[in-house]
């Protein structure tokens, strides 16, 4: 699997309740591989998924698409009977940390959680958990995982991404929309755009995607979008300046914060004088970064750091 | 969420960490009638006055309408005078303070109206020290961090002498294990039955962290006696928002007084909502957007009057109130509507705008960028709605710059 989720990817969804039905019908619109719901207590119905494709999707599908995705009580099952590699939770915050254990338990090499709201201890836990195990956790609190044209895992709307040369990593789920637009405008694309979520405790950072798309031959360049509160961008400036040869823009929401209050996401929090947007600007600008000043910049930035090193 | 120091006790006393004895009060007489009892069941004629409200620095902060007093009080009166004399002076003080407004380093300088006193008893101290469990979000998991630096604010520590902080990360399937708890004592230098006593501290400690599903536990000072007792001076603890749910006795400490009118209406209506003191009001969609908005209104000479934002899931209903909120603070003089529909659709907030606006009219200019889902129907919405003073924006910068010129 190339950065996370390709054309390949068998994809089942945890938590097949009003938000998981409609996203999932979109999911299926954009071409992605739905084989399998777990929501306990409806094992053995299916649920019917009926409309017209995403012509902004994957390729060469029929016009209309007709799914009935089997229901299974447990993800154990789920796999078994359908050979899914990915999960997708929908699940309510208070039982989703369960859900991504039962999923990692199953053996899944891939979850990604978009739920909201997920106490912080039950993540701790959750982490704990996946700890030793081949499962990477993307989210929670996310937008999700696409790779345009493949594979669509999440809420993010298809139809603003373009396949193309630039990997977009971010903690904000609006901010990504708004890189990606930019960047299908100015006709650079997307490989692949990763929400890592804005929760304090979460699966994926900025180091682990940074990787990914250092390692990937088709990324040519990053961006990455940051916000107030925590370290991860620090922690991600470090690993650019000794890893990362190919171009990185980046963006940091929360300049004008104000100290001590939590910015809508739980993990933007600016306390005790950490996690300031001034820090992480300074940090990433040392690793030789270009910063977007405003977030109408993004794709003017990654342009700029493509000229730099000469490959736009 | 955060709570009083009163409540924060009660809630760690009763997961077994030790901490003196008080009574909230919030009238003179109540203030005045807790001395005594205090007095005889700590044989310690001198009591504490402390102001509780949701903010730090209050020993050194000081009254608005009485510069002279601040908002904690040390009575020594009963020394020499008796319980009497106490009660006279507990009342006095607690007159001055209660309806007072305690300007401290936390609350701004607009400072917080104490409408609470905790009395409580005097502590002989021998030792000031600091403890406390927060999340490490890097490690994510719990650590537990003690200092013989009591008294001072920790970051102080951490700048000035970080070597005097001991940390002990917590393995969220075991707790905190009698070895770490053993270390932690022996780096505070805790000794004798002070000792024994540091390491069921810690204990208890990291448990009620796990048990009421802190966001922060902060004791500091935590103190040792002159007959070595281990006691939790001050208390601060807020809880996880999420995990509310989940600990329907905590909710009902919420002290809604302590809390700023318009976000609590914003709450209620799944709005994520900070009021601030610039004069643009913004609706927005998304977390990063919101304060990514809230930057470019500076980054163009403007000043934001509020972060808010709708929520993924937000119907025409909750974006009316969202703007009605917005409306009501006297202070906006323009209002900024940043939109990138995902999950949430454009016609959702044109609807919920042409709603507003219908509902309470519009006095200030108006300027909407939306992108992003069903977009041209939202357009379409707002521009056939022929609201006067709307003017449209092609992207978040134009917008912004737009706002600010026509606030100016």
């Amino acid at each position: 699997m190339s950065r996370y989720v390709d054309r390949h990817t068998r994809v089942l969804i945890q938590g097949l309740g009003k938000v998981g039905q409609f996203h999932t019908d979109k999911a299926i619109a954009y071409g992605t591989h739905m084989v399998a719901a777990v929501h306990p207590g409806r094992g053995g119905s299916h649920h019917r998924f009926e409309g017209e494709s995403d012509p902004s999707g994957v390729p060469g599908r029929p016009a209309r698409y007709r799914v009935d995705l089997p229901v299974y009580d447990t993800v154990r099952e789920a796999v078994a009977a359908t050979g899914a590699d990915a999960s997708v939770i929908y699940v309510p915050p208070a039982g989703a940390a369960d859900a991504i254990m039962e999923a990692a338990e199953a053996g899944l090499p891939l979850i990604v959680c978009i739920t909201e709201g997920i106490p912080v201890q039950d993540m701790v836990r959750a982490k704990r958990y996946l700890q030793g195990k081949a499962t990477r956790l993307i989210g929670p609190n996310c937008p999700g995982v696409i790779t345009p044209k493949q594979c669509k895992i999440g809420i993010m709307p298809g139809y603003i991404h373009r396949p193309g040369r630039v990997g977009v990593v971010s903690r904000s789920g609006t901010l990504t929309y708004e890189a990606v637009k930019q960047l299908t405008d100015v006709g650079l694309g997307q490989t692949t755009a990763v929400g890592i979520g804005g929760d304090p405790v979460n699966g994926t950072n900025f180091v682990d995607v940074l990787a990914e798309f250092q390692a990937d031959p088709e990324t040519e360049a990053v961006i990455l979008i940051g916000e107030i509160g925590g370290t991860a961008e620090e922690d991600a400036a470090a690993w650019i300046a000794t890893h990362m040869t190919k171009p990185v823009a980046a963006f940091i929401a929360g300049s004008t914060a104000p100290p001590g209050r939590r910015m809508g996401h739980a993990g933007a929090i600016i306390s005790g004088g950490q996690g300031t947007a001034a820090d992480k600007m300074a940090a990433l600008e040392a690793a030789g970064v270009v910063m977007a000043p405003t977030p109408t910049d993004m794709a003017a930035a990654v342009q700029e750091a493509m000229r730099r090193v000469g490959v736009l | 969420m955060k709570i009083h120091e009163y409540q924060a006790k009660a809630l760690l006393a009763a997961r077994g960490i030790p901490v003196p004895q008080g009574r909230m009060a919030t009238s003179g007489a109540e203030a005045a009638g807790a001395v005594r009892p205090l007095a005889e069941a700590t044989g310690m004629p001198v009591v504490v006055v402390k102001s509780q409200i949701h903010a730090g620095g209050r020993g050194k902060g000081r009254f608005v309408e009485h510069p002279d007093l601040g908002g904690v009080q040390v009575v020594l009166d009963g020394r020499d005078g008796g319980v009497e004399a106490a009660e006279a002076r507990v009342r006095e003080l607690a007159d001055r303070m209660l309806g007072s407004t305690l300007v401290t380093v936390q609350t701004g300088p607009e400072g917080k109206a104490v409408q609470r006193l905790y009395i409580e008893q005097g502590v002989d101290i021998e030792r000031e020290l600091y403890a406390s469990v927060v999340l490490d979000r890097t490690a994510g998991r719990n650590v537990v961090m003690a200092s013989t630096e009591g008294g001072t604010e920790i970051e102080e520590v951490a700048a000035a002498t970080p070597e005097k902080i001991v940390r002990e990360e917590v393995d969220p399937a075991v707790g905190l294990t009698a070895f770490q708890a053993r270390r932690l004592a022996f780096a505070l230098d805790l000794r004798g039955e002070a000792f024994g006593r540091g390491v069921a501290f810690f204990t208890a400690l990291e448990r009620a962290a796990t048990e009421l599903d802190t966001d922060l536990v902060e004791v500091n000072p935590l103190v040792v006696t002159r007959a070595g007792e281990v006691l939790a001076l001050d208390a601060k603890v807020s809880i996880d928002q999420n995990a509310l749910y989940r600990h329907p006795d905590v909710v009902g400490l919420r002290d809604l007084s302590e809390e700023e009118p318009a976000e609590v209406e914003a709450s209620e209506y799944g709005l994520s909502f900070i009021k601030l003191d610039g004069n643009i009001g913004c609706l927005v969609n998304g977390a990063g957007l919101a304060m990514s908005t809230m930057d470019i209104i500076q980054h163009v000479g403007g000043m934001p009057a509020n972060f808010l934002d709708v929520g993924g899931g937000a119907t025409t209903e909750n974006v009316t109130a969202a703007f009605k909120i917005i409306t009501r603070d006297p202070n906006v003089r323009g209002i900024f509507v940043n939109i990138f529909g995902g999950i949430m659709r454009c016609d959702t907030i044109a609807n919920g705008v042409v709603t507003a606006v219908r509902d309470v009219g519009l006095s200030v200019p108006l300027v909407v960028r939306l992108e992003g889902t069903n977009v041209e129907m939202g357009r379409e919405i707002i521009e056939g709605a022929g609201i006067p003073g709307l003017v449209s924006a092609s992207d978040m910068k134009d917008g912004a710059r737009k706002i600010v010129e026509l606030t100016r």
